[in-house]
């Protein structure tokens, strides 16, 4: 056997150095710097003034608000993607299949739009819904008040079910229906079944999918900034958003948002830790080798009104919204007449030809998305060779790094990169296009990391081996073999980093600067000085965007697959 | 006397007619398996009488009672049947215990809990699964998952059990192991089996009586003896065991190898133009003198057997013989003997 020359630093080794050193400026660096800001004051570890800090008034409110809200709407949108999951994939629904891409929908439409939405459905003294009901039976009082905990908890269910839904679908998807069937054979009635079996089955998917609940519901901040603001309900990140933006940098304000943040990261590390074991303890093999047609529950008399509450469930929670969004961005002012006479395209002009505002936005966030989109790609395709395909020494360390991106809180990653790049360490990227741009792509590197080491998991290492053996060189058989096998991750990541950064929200509100409005801030904004009619047609406009992004990836997957 | 009756069952699934106008009587305490391959229609028939597929055609009785019937749009559901079932792919579930995934049946069928214990742990028992009964079945084999599938099918004493084939999922060592379980199991709880399986030596070696099926339609229903002896087609004589066929013609009177002037005995029914025999490598021998004459062209040693490889005419026929049987050598010309040849018609 030829002994091969150990080289101690080679092409893995910098390929890894590269991987590492990028997501610690990316996201380590961030993340510590906001738990050194939190625990240490004046450079000694002071436990006592984080829990002072935590017992502020406000501060303590948001906590339990932001758990309150969270809770709330775990359980709202478990029971519902639940349900949902089972009526289409278990069940004689009609018209499963579209059904089911119908109740994905939510995933692409941003909440803090449905919530402006929905304030202008439900508002309690203008929402055209609570009007038209007054009108029509006489009432003096409105019917529907959005501007409280039940409001905010359910519009945040409308956008955060599919994430148990999908989990559900495809547990139940892939679940051996024989699984079923023999507790069947034994006598059991099909209610008895989904009580005994196939809900304790199902358990560890919906808990996974009830805990990302929790962890997104926690870090959200649009909705309940829309929704809050009436009645003074507030979260983390709505606090810590306001604690920054008032207080023009005070040292105090930055170090409450810290204490705040590093809760965040807390519970974030602890509800992705809880996901991991329950995913890992109820791993049960499940999954079916040869599968017949999953057994269909027939839901009889049920079916019909099943089937029409699953429609009525839709036109409520995603047509109206975005009919509204469109119907309101027409009018001349808010509050007259959805009438024929009252509708122009003017806004939707002024938007985008007139107004410099929202034009740069529109600018702003087309750039900064491509931007993000591109170098994240890129840096995530090398991030995940490194971890899926190669075997180097210290590859531990750029793991344990690659889990990071996955559970940092949007509010989180913004705070940390104030703290990283406003200076301290000789660069300062404050009030610049670029801050944003740092931090999007530590926000959507998670993203990019997921599709890349999917697609890179699917070729195996005998390919490469394979074209090594016909001769072809490591750089050859990267080039010839391994990328063409990639880019469908590469395309995959650019597209789910570059549609989300379109209307992204969380990050950037706590980093623009007035020539820095991205399109969120800029519908965000406008709706709070009362541009309520620029700011939905704006809001169309970048449903618009998303929804043709959304149809050009369908369009090239379906080519793929056909 | 029939317990288990199909009569003219037929399914379809869109275009495909999974099972045709089947008609079958299987006895009590019999063991009957259906045999094919791949898509013929045997899970299809076993889902039937289980209940999990509706009928397009038919009625299913067993015993006394009617359990489907097309024309009344009749069916007794699953859970309703009492039958025992076991599926391929264990189907025991991870989330109970095997003593629990055992007991299940018996829980719902308001049993007083000593009964169900007693009845759970003789299952257990006669499964030799008693040791591991507070086990998670998951921490079993693929043949202890498979045994835990049979003691819960076992649990309420049904008079039918269902097998679609519950023993592709092991190896073949274990495979041949775990027949002999369920024919004890069998003698002991005195149960009907179905049994699907595309294995015809399984087939072989438990059944009492054995249905080969080709597209859906009956090929032929007998023992394994008479079904390896006297296959009612061509297709039965080349799913059962290993098998030569041979193109013939006739001509005045006589029976040649096809394109050859080799002239083959044969005593059977008058034919004329093109047909087909049918031999088994091991029902061929040399023969020194006389004989149809052929050409040693590929000699193999699979252990106990030798393989020969013979050329007569432009065909070629396979022979088996015993390690200690005659020797021909590659390239030699030999004497070939049919000792019970088959006549099929052309395709
Ligand atoms: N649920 C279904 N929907 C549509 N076609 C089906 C369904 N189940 C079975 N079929 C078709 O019916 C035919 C018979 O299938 P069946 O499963 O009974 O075959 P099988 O003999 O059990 O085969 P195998 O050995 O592969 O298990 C096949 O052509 C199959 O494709
Ligand atoms: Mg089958």
């Amino acid at each position: 056997m030829p002994v091969m020359k150990r080289r101690s630093f080679g092409v893995p080794e910098m390929l890894l150095f590269l991987s590492v050193a990028i997501l610690v400026i990316v996201v380590a660096v961030p993340v510590l710097l906001i738990l050194y800001t939190s625990f240490f004051v004046d450079g000694h570890f002071n436990a006592g003034q984080v829990m002072s800090i935590l017992s502020e008034p406000d501060i303590y409110e948001a906590l339990l608000n932001s758990l309150f809200i969270a809770s709330g709407t775990c359980i709202m949108s478990t029971f519902i993607g639940t349900l949902f999951a089972w009526l289409v994939v278990r069940t004689d629904l009609p018209y499963k299949g579209f059904m089911k891409t119908l109740f994905l929908v939510p995933f692409m439409l941003p909440s803090f739009i449905g919530a402006i939405a929905w304030k202008m459905l439900l508002s309690p003294r203008s929402g055209y819904i609570n009007i038209l009901l007054m009108d029509l039976f006489n009432l003096e009082e409105p019917v529907f008040d959005i501007y409280g905990y039940g409001g905010i908890m359910a519009i945040e269910t409308m956008y955060l079910f599919p994430f148990v839904f999908i989990q559900v679908c495809g547990a139940l998807e892939r679940m051996d229906p024989t699984l079923e069937e023999s507790a069947r054979i034994s006598g059991a009635s099909l209610l008895t079944i989904t009580r005994k079996i196939t809900l304790p089955l199902m358990a560890p998917s919906i808990m996974s999918g009830a805990l990302l609940i929790v962890l997104y519901s926690m870090a959200h901040f649009g909705t309940v900034a829309v929704l809050g603001m009436e009645n003074g309900i507030f979260n983390i990140p709505v606090l810590i958003y306001e604690k920054i933006h008032q207080s023009a940098g005070s040292f105090d304000s930055i170090r409450a948002g810290t204490v705040m943040a590093a809760v965040l990261i807390v519970s974030a590390a602890f509800i992705i830790w809880l996901q991991n074991k329950v995913l890992s303890r109820g791993r049960y093999q499940i999954i079916a080798g040869k599968s017949f047609r999953p057994m269909e529950v027939k839901l009889r008399g049920l079916r019909i009104p099943l089937f029409i509450f699953c429609l009525a469930y839709i036109g409520f929670t995603i047509v109206l919204p975005t009919v509204t969004i469109f119907l309101v961005g027409g009018l001349s002012t808010y509050g007259v007449d959805i009438t024929w006479e009252n509708l122009s395209l003017d806004n939707y002009k002024f938007i985008l030809f007139e107004w410099d505002l929202t034009r740069d936005a529109i600018w702003n966030s087309v750039s900064l998305g491509l931007g993000a989109a591109v170098i994240t790609m890129f840096a995530g395709v090398m991030i995940s060779y490194v971890i899926v395909k190669m075997q180097v020494r210290g590859k531990g360390i750029l793991e344990f790094l690659g889990m990071l991106p996955f559970s940092v809180p949007g509010s989180v990653i913004a705070l940390g990169v104030i703290l990283a790049w406003s200076g301290k360490f000789g660069i300062n990227l404050y009030n610049t296009v670029w801050i944003i741009l740092v931090s999007y792509i530590a926000r959507y590197m998670a993203f990019s990391l997921k599709a890349n080491s999917a697609a890179l998991e699917q070729v195996h290492d005998s390919l490469v081996e394979a074209a090594r053996a016909c001769g072809a060189g490591m750089g050859q058989a990267l080039k010839d073999i391994v990328l063409p096998l990639v880019r469908p991750g590469m395309f995959a990541a650019f597209f789910l980093i570059f549609l989300p950064a379109m209307r992204e929200l969380t990050v950037s509100i706590m980093l623009y600067a007035p020539t820095t409005r991205t399109i969120g801030v800029a519908i965000y904004t406008l709706n709070e000085d009362g541009e309520t009619v620029l700011s939905a047609a704006l809001a169309g406009i970048a449903l618009i965007i998303i929804v043709t992004g959304q149809s050009v990836i369908k369009y090239f997957q379906n080519r793929k697959a056909g | 006397m029939s317990y288990v009756r199909l009569v003219n069952v037929t399914k379809k699934f869109g275009s495909v007619t999974a099972v045709d106008k089947l008609n079958l009587e299987i006895n009590k305490g019999e063991c009957f398996s259906m045999l094919g391959p791949s898509g013929c229609g045997k899970t299809t028939t076993l889902r039937m009488v289980a209940g999990f597929e509706d009928l397009d055609d038919g009625e299913i009785h067993v015993g006394e009672r009617l359990l489907s019937a097309k024309r009344r749009n009749f069916y007794v559901p699953p859970e309703k049947r009492d039958f025992g079932m076991v599926f391929q792919a264990f189907a025991v579930w991870p989330h109970l215990s095997v003593y629990e995934n055992v007991a299940f049946p018996l829980r719902l069928r308001k049993l007083s809990s000593q009964e169900i214990d007693a009845r759970t742990k003789d299952a257990l028992e006669h499964t030799n699964l008693l040791h591991v009964a507070n086990d998670s079945p998951d921490s079993l084999s693929g043949g202890g998952k498979q045994r835990v599938a049979l003691a819960r099918a076992l649990a309420i004493n049904p008079d039918v059990m269902l097998l679609d084939e519950p023993l592709s999922s092991l190896d073949p060592h274990l495979r041949e192991e775990m027949r002999f379980e369920i024919k004890d199991l069998q003698r002991h709880y005195g149960f009907t089996i179905i049994y699907v399986t595309h294995d015809q030596s399984e087939a072989m070696a438990l059944s009492d009586r054995i249905m080969v099926m080709k597209n859906g339609v009956v090929q032929q229903i007998d023992t394994p003896f008479n079904v390896y002896t006297h296959p009612a087609n061509k297709f039965v004589f080349s799913f059962i065991g290993l098998s030569n066929f041979t193109d013939v013609a006739a001509e005045d009177a006589k029976v040649y190898v096809k394109g050859s002037d080799l002239i083959l005995p044969y005593s059977g029914e008058e034919r004329g133009g093109l047909f087909t025999m049918a031999t088994r490598p091991s029902e061929i021998d040399f023969v020194a003198e006389g004989g149809l004459r052929g050409e040693v062209v590929r000699r193999t040693y699979l252990g106990d057997i030798v393989d020969y490889s013979i050329k007569v005419g432009e065909q070629f026929l396979r022979v088996q013989k015993g390690r200690n049987d005659v020797r021909l050598n590659e390239g030699e010309i030999c004497g070939l003997k049919f000792k019970h040849p088959f006549w099929y018609d052309a395709d």
